[in-house]
């Protein structure tokens, strides 16, 4: 009953945007809640059922949106035929390298060892380097202000979201590997760690997505509104009811991804809830709990982190490939990890963690907020220096510091939950 | 072959530079590494704290060279220091008082405190950007080389110059003193001793009849000082910025956690590690090289290992080969 | 007879819901040695544990020399002159020996050397390792800084949960020697054993607890002499 009041009195603030803003409005934070809402679900997968402690979301959500342009973005042949295979072929170079390396840490001993795995890696980084930089040079000279990169498959753009998740999920699978079954703060700071480098290799390599030059013009699922604006069919039905061509154009298009996205969401949650109620889903609670007890009763703790933690990242990069697809570009210079990864946090602490209808009303509730703080804020802002001299000093800097209040405010709601409501507005159901 | 030619280059490019660095990672992992020893959690409000100190050093400075106070040839920052160390210190006494003790109390589980420090961190961060703003800030004045690179060639002759800047003597000179007085405290006195035994064993120092909250107070002083140190020498080196601190967190975590978290000693070699790392990993070894190598050896490219943007690559690479190798970190830090 | 210096009197208590003691009675006179044996899990040492405040009682009483002392903290009872050695754990491991002595002796403010060298006189091994960390000793060697740490409080009752676990016979000898030294300075004594026959030996009184309540009480010859206690404890 409670939880039906508070998603109720949640569509009552988005209604409430939608009738004192403008619906546009509305329905595009509603869109960015849906998606941070998977984001909360993924999170809550790790912290929530399992107790791994992520903190490289970030590097997941950009991980999709790689995925996206690698998918969906058109074919490049020409940079393919000027140096993408030399770049495919440096990167196997450099991953026989490594798998050279492994084996020799696994079969030699002493001595012989260090000084194989020294040479290994030398010749290794040195082939690697020499057949990858001459094909990235060569595929970043073609055309670079427009391309500069190897494109994608030019596939439907709807096969990137589960594409995005494979990325998301390869990349935890092999730091998973690393830094599970070591203590939970070691796997924060891996986490932290790589979600830093997969955003420098993104903004870096522009052969693979153009860098900080972007990508845009990603093509999407849903009817573009200049398509629709020019459809008499539309126009007419749109004067019909009395609305404005452009502004019903538009958002019919957000209506159109708020369908996908909610089918998307719909099913996440149907199979988090069927996960979190199966023996498996109790399992990983009872490791979760006690990892000594759940150990010796033969369960392979290890093992289960794992799988929980490259399915939630999975979950996390369709997030990712949806958000890309939703902005239809890939600027990989906005990540910033205080928005994507631990504002996510928030919205599975504030939320409920181990509850995946508490991750969800905390995407919706938490994003609401990240983006209303700013003008609530303003406002408040505003009649304190109301009565400031206009242009003193105070008042411009003040007005100026709206922007970082919306950190402030996250941080102070974090630290409330923590302490006053630890289990989230929706607790967790124990003792089934 | 031209040995000294290479050798000035190599101080100039890698070794002095990966020196002052160092100490700067040295003293953010220490505090790191001392939360970690005496709160036994790891501390990601970290690079904010060094963030908030150094934003109140900028604004001790500003009053004071406002009021017309310099420090001669070194830089304001420095008269600066002491108070914004005061002020930091106040501040995060006031922070555990206010948000850490509860969870102490309440014997939470060490990643509950990690994520508090999330929370802790957000504000910290909020605030820094609300006093200065996100850009770019430098604040040091005074002399800016100690050498300069030309009066260097004029007097050796050498085609290479070796500049050495004020800021990293500074920072060498403050580091060292800064860990000297930290041993000092720690293996001296009564209260840096009570210290070592409460990261030693908890249960006995209490035992003993030392003060838990006493000796949690004394860590953040000491915490603070060692934050806003490594922030303001960091700071005066390159230059402010409330991103790029929050990012020092893994090159901070690392040295620490490579050093064998908790260890003070570890974080400081730990420190050293990271920087020679990450510079002579980053750096184009070119010029060096033509100097060392005969000419028909010379490499073409820059002969650089990685790209300088890849340089949190370094500290993650160094980060996670110590897990899997050596879970203590070099010098033996708590267990895993 | 008049009221023994310590007495858990009574005690009820145990960890979570369950009771581990059932209004157990433990006392030690002043300078005495006071010995607990018992078999597995009857609540030897959660007993002790009890005694110094680090169980919440449910039941029962403690009193210090006449004192009431039920509702003190553990670190409230070292300031009162009790002092507690653990089982485990019970040195600082990463600090010097002499540190160790130094830490035991936190909360006085007078000059803490006389009492360090008379430990060093009762445990001279100690002064010749006193520069080496703690955790780099034999395990007899660290139950004898453990020991020395807490004698440095100046306590009135010392209290050694089982002070020979893990060392050899000739050690364990060795460390009986100096508790009754410990005893004759008038400090009182009260440990848990599980070598129960040459614990009594040494004992001015026993216990055996089983279960969590008192099943034989008296001076450690008596119990010793018990066919009963012989029989099911001391093994004939």
């Amino acid at each position: 009953m409670r939880n039906v009041v508070l998603f109720a009195l949640m569509a009552a603030l988005f209604v409430l945007t939608g009738v004192t803003q403008s619906w546009n409005t509305s329905l595009s934070i509603l869109n960015m809640a849906v998606i941070s809402a998977i984001m909360a679900m993924g999170v809550n997968l790790q912290w929530g059922y399992a107790g791994l402690f992520n903190i490289g979301v970030m590097g997941f959500v950009a991980l999709g949106g790689l995925g996206v342009v690698l998918t969906a973005s058109a074919p490049n042949a020409e940079a393919w035929n000027a140096g993408g295979w030399r770049i495919v072929g440096g990167l196997v170079l450099g991953l026989a390298a490594l798998a050279l390396l492994i084996q020799a840490w696994r079969r030699l001993t002493g001595r012989v060892r260090t000084l194989a795995m020294l040479l290994i890696a030398a010749i290794g980084f040195v082939a690697f380097r020499a057949v990858f930089d001459g094909g990235v040079a060569a595929v970043e000279a073609i055309n670079p202000s427009v391309t500069g990169n190897i494109g994608g498959l030019g596939l439907p753009v709807l096969l990137a979201w589960p594409v995005g998740g494979l990325l998301a999920a390869a990349a935890a699978w092999a730091i998973g590997r690393t830094a599970l079954g070591l203590r939970s703060d070691y796997l924060a700071i891996a986490t932290l760690g790589i979600a830093e480098i997969v955003l420098s290799v993104m903004r870096n390599e522009d052969w693979l997505a153009r860098g900080v030059k972007n990508v845009i013009g990603l093509p999407r699922p849903v009817p573009y509104e200049v398509n629709l604006q020019r459809d008499p069919g539309f126009v007419a039905w749109a004067q019909g009811y009395g609305f404005d061509p452009v502004t019903a154009s538009s958002i019919v298009v957000k209506l159109c991804y708020l369908g996908l996205f909610g089918m998307v969401l719909a099913a996440i949650v149907l199979l988090s809830e069927l996960a979190l109620n199966s023996p498996w889903g109790r399992m990983m609670r009872a490791i979760r709990d006690n990892e000594v007890a759940a150990g010796a009763m033969g369960k392979n703790v290890t093992r289960r982190h794992l799988q929980i933690f490259v399915i939630g990242s999975a979950v996390i990069g369709i997030a990712g490939a949806m958000m890309t697809t939703l902005d239809s570009q890939l600027t990989p210079g906005t990540y910033q990890p205080l928005r994507f990864t631990f504002l996510v946090w928030v919205m599975v602490i504030v939320g409920g963690s181990g509850n995946n209808w508490g991750a969800v009303l905390g995407g919706f509730l938490i994003w609401w907020l990240w983006v209303m703080v700013e003008p609530i804020g303003a406002g408040i802002l505003g009649a304190i220096t109301a009565n400031l001299p206009e242009g003193s000093w105070l008042r411009v800097h003040l007005q100026d510091g709206v922007a970082h209040m919306r950190l402030l405010t996250m941080g102070v709601i974090l630290l409330l939950v923590l302490r006053f409501s630890p289990r989230g507005l929706i607790p967790e159901r124990r003792g089934r | 072959m031209d040995i000294l030619n290479a050798l000035v280059a190599f101080a100039n490019f890698v070794f002095i530079p990966a020196v002052a660095y160092g100490a700067q990672l040295a003293l953010g992992a220490l505090g790191v590494t001392l939360i970690y020893g005496i709160l036994r959690f790891s501390n990601f409000a970290h690079g904010d704290t060094m963030a908030f100190g150094t934003t109140l050093t900028i604004l001790i400075t500003a009053l004071m060279q406002g009021a017309g106070i310099s420090f001669g040839p070194l830089p304001t920052a420095l008269l600066a220091l002491p108070f914004a160390i005061v002020l930091t210190g106040i501040v995060l006494v006031g922070t555990d008082r206010a948000v850490y003790r509860f969870y102490r109390k309440q014997r939470a589980a060490p990643v509950i405190l990690t994520m508090v420090s999330l929370g802790v961190m957000f504000i910290m961060n909020g605030v820094v950007r609300f006093i200065i703003g996100v850009e770019d800030v430098t604040f040091a004045d005074g002399e800016r080389f100690v050498i300069g690179a030309r009066e260097f060639r004029d007097a050796t002759g050498l085609a290479e110059g070796l500049a050495i800047r004020t800021t990293q003597v500074i920072t060498l000179v403050v580091a060292a003193i800064a860990v000297a007085l930290l041993f000092w405290f720690l293996n001296r006195t009564r209260t840096g001793k009570s210290m070592r035994a409460f990261s030693d064993n908890e249960d006995l120092a209490l035992l003993s009849g030392i003060n838990p909250e006493r000796v949690v107070q004394v860590t953040w002083l000491i915490v603070a000082a060692l934050a806003t140190t490594a922030g303001v020498l960091y700071g005066l080196d390159k230059s402010f910025k409330a991103f790029t601190y929050f990012q020092l967190l893994l090159p901070i975590f690392a040295s620490a956690v490579v050093g064998g978290l908790g260890n003070p000693l570890g974080a400081i070699a730990g420190g050293f590690v990271i920087a020679f790392s990450e510079v002579g990993v980053t750096y184009a070894w070119k010029k060096v090289a033509t100097y060392v190598l005969p000419e028909s050896l010379a490499p073409d490219g820059l002969a650089q290992l990685l790209s300088t943007d890849y340089k949190f690559a370094v500290s993650f690479a160094i980060l996670i080969l110590v897990l899997l190798f050596m879970p203590t970190g070099l010098f033996k830090g708590k267990s895993v | 007879m008049a009221e023994p210096f310590l007495i858990g009197e009574n005690m009820i208590g145990g960890y979570g819901s369950a009771n581990i003691l059932h209004g157990c009675t433990i006392a030690v006179e002043k300078g005495q040695i006071a010995v607990i044996v018992g078999p597995n899990g009857a609540g030897k040492s959660t007993a002790m544990k009890a005694v110094f405040g680090m169980l919440k009682l449910r039941g029962g009483h403690v009193r210090l020399d006449g004192e009431e002392i039920t509702s003190l903290s553990p670190q409230d009872r070292v300031a009162k002159g009790m002092a507690f050695v653990p089982q485990t754990n019970n040195i600082f491991a990463s600090m010097t020996v002499e540190e160790n002595l130094e830490m035991g002796a936190f909360l006085r403010r007078d000059d803490i050397r006389p009492t360090r060298d008379m430990i060093y006189d009762l445990f001279p091994i100690l002064r010749e390792k006193r520069r080496q960390p703690a955790g780099e000793l034999s395990g007899g060697q660290r139950q004898q800084v453990a020991v020395g740490r807490a004698l440095m409080t100046q306590p009135k009752v010392l209290m050694l949960d089982e002070p020979t676990a893990g060392v050899s016979p000739i050690v364990m000898d060795e460390l009986f020697d100096r508790i009754i030294e410990v005893a004759r300075t008038g400090i009182s004594i009260l440990m848990v054993e599980q070598n129960a026959r040459q614990a009594l030996m040494i004992a001015d009184r026993g216990y055996v607890l089983v279960q969590g309540a008192n099943r034989f009480t008296g001076t450690g010859d008596e119990l010793m002499a018990d066919p009963e206690v012989r029989r099911t404890f001391l093994g004939g």
